[in-house]
């Protein structure tokens, strides 16, 4: 060590002003109405830098009616690690292309891993994941189940899969962003 | 006399209505200054909702402070099977109120003339006469004595604490406690003798008033600019005093758990929380007084401003005492904010380091200190 270094004072003086400095930097962007913090206010607060591939929330998609592309084929349950995903399949005789439909269709998210082996299981491409997380934080368990009708609000317009009914041209599908 | 008692019934008042706030504001602005210093939000979750509607009153986190309250009073009292009971239940009201008691003898004003507040009120003002206060509960010939005497005191609450709570950690706290405070009352003691010998006065009315003049012209006469060493070396011994980072020795919660009062929960662990904010306040308002010109303003007496060119703004009497009392708020407040980002900003000593850095470094320097300032007022005095 230097004798600058080790009369003690003009370091702490040099470390106090490091962390004024930020603190009054801080200070500055509150006052002139900006964020000084590099933390999210959660659950107000959603971050806008969650990577394209985050494995946040399911969602359901749809068809152009609005029903669920999903043939309840049990897939996503059998291979789900957790065991959260619960669906109750129904008979839709009307509905020639695909009788079978969720009843019910319930995410656990208390236990769910969001390891999206769901995702790659379905062979209808109805469970997907998009990059934000679910806005969960609850007093009960009970919200932690989210039911068929909230897995399927979100904007599906621009992100169906598939033509209905099912016809040759099929488009690739584009990622939910 | 009866106008006297009312005055000091007033003054009493004043100075623990403004303890208690600063002891509860302090906990606030420590969480809040922390936070921004380091890059996050900081508490803002505590709300106070206006019954029978959705209204929440958040205010930035401002009654995080009110929660711990709330918090410490509703907690389980826990008494350890201890063989002292009595030196343990009044451990915590032995730090804590000579705390209080320090304020007694600091200026927080200039000079109260209650007939030339009341003239509205001939009868009022009447029966005050000409009598005069200085804003300062005792003026005692033995002030700054009086300070380190109740500073001493502490000592004795954390020692007790230690002793009666029959835990070895708790022990260890109490050792380390007392050795490093009497180490750091000495050197406090030391740095001030250079301003008494200044000032030629302990009382600490007198020293605010020396500091309200002009040096060279244009610096105000503040003790800081006469002895800027000891008010390093002041601040630096009060922060051990306090026992708050880097000098947190005595709690030292990953070695110690909680030092001296490992053994008290609910609110006697609160006083001593409590205490130690307190105490902020009071070093900042010590360090004021010594070193800032208390309550003065640059260029300010007690009928205006006299600016360096001649100029004069007269103020009213009453104009004037607020001023000076806000004046010596907001120096307090800069200076309790100062020793909060001391607290966030430094690592821990080791124990030997601490006893070393007082004995071998402070202490020497204030000696120093102190008879390079003695040579010099016997040279100008000559």
């Amino acid at each position: 060590m230097t004798w600058w270094e080790r009369a003690y004072l003009f370091e702490i003086l040099r470390g106090l002003g490091i962390t004024g400095g930020v603190f009054v930097r801080n200070m500055w962007r509150w006052m002139t109405l900006r964020k000084g913090a590099l933390t999210t206010y959660y659950p107000e607060e959603t971050r806008s830098d969650y990577a394209l591939r985050n494995r946040g929330k399911h969602v359901l998609t749809q068809r152009p009616d609005g029903r669920p592309q999903c043939i309840a084929c049990n897939l996503c349950a059998t291979i789900c690690p957790a065991k959260v995903i619960e669906i109750e399949a129904a008979f839709d005789p009307e509905d020639a292309a695909h009788p079978k439909y969720p009843a019910r269709f319930e995410i656990d998210y208390s236990r769910c891993i969001f390891c999206g082996l769901c995702v790659e299981a379905c062979p209808e491409d109805a469970i997907r994941m998009v990059k934000e997380v679910p806005n969960l934080p609850t007093h009960d368990r009970s919200g932690l189940w989210l039911s068929l009708d909230e897995l399927l609000t979100w904007n599906p317009q621009s992100d169906v899969a598939k033509p209905y009914p099912p016809g040759p041209e099929r488009k690739p599908a584009q990622r939910a962003s | 006399m009866i106008q006297d008692l009312v005055i000091y019934l007033l003054y009493i008042g004043y100075a623990v209505a403004v303890l208690l706030v600063f002891g509860t504001v302090l906990t606030w602005v420590e969480r809040k200054q922390a936070a921004v210093m380091s890059d996050r939000i900081g508490a803002n979750r505590a709300y106070v909702r206006i019954p029978f509607t959705k209204v929440r009153l958040i205010w930035l986190g401002l009654f995080h402070g009110l929660a711990d309250g709330l918090k410490m009073m509703l907690k389980e009292d826990f008494r350890p099977k201890t063989y002292d009971r009595f030196a343990y239940a009044i451990a915590p009201w032995v730090v804590f109120t000579p705390v209080l008691l320090v304020f007694a003898v600091i200026p927080f004003g200039g000079t109260l003339v209650p007939a030339e507040l009341l003239r509205a009120l001939p009868s009022a003002a009447a029966w005050f006469g000409d009598r005069t206060y200085p804003l300062q509960i005792a003026r005692l010939d033995a002030g700054l004595l009086v300070v380190f005497a109740f500073g001493g005191l502490t000592i004795i609450g954390a020692m007790l604490a230690g002793w009666s709570s029959a835990n070895k950690f708790s022990m260890l706290g109490a050792l380390r406690a007392g050795s490093q405070m009497i180490s750091y009352e000495l050197i406090m003691g030391l740095t001030v003798l250079g301003l008494i010998v200044i000032y030629g006065s302990v009382d600490l009315g007198i020293i605010a008033r020396a500091q309200s003049g002009v040096l060279l012209g244009f610096l105000p006469a503040w003790g800081l600019f006469y002895q800027p060493l000891a008010a390093v070396l002041f601040m630096t011994a009060a922060i051990a005093e306090n026992k708050r980072i880097p000098f947190d020795l005595p709690e030292a919660e990953s070695e110690l758990i909680a030092g001296y009062f490992t053994e008290y929960s609910a609110m006697k662990m609160g006083l001593f929380m409590f205490a130690e904010f307190i105490e902020i306040a009071i070093i900042g308002a010590l360090f004021t007084t010594l070193f800032l010109g208390g309550y003065n303003l640059p260029f300010m007496a007690d009928d205006g401003f006299t600016l360096p060119g001649g100029h004069v703004v007269a103020l009213g009497h009453g104009t004037v005492v607020v001023v000076q009392m806000l004046v010596f708020l907001a120096k307090v407040m800069l200076v309790c904010s100062f020793q909060i980002l001391v607290r966030w900003s430094l690592p821990r000593f080791r124990y030997d380091q601490l006893l070393k850095f007082a004995w071998k470094f402070m202490f020497p320097l204030a000696l120093a200190n102190l008879v390079v300032t003695a040579i010099a007022v016997w040279a100008v005095r000559t």
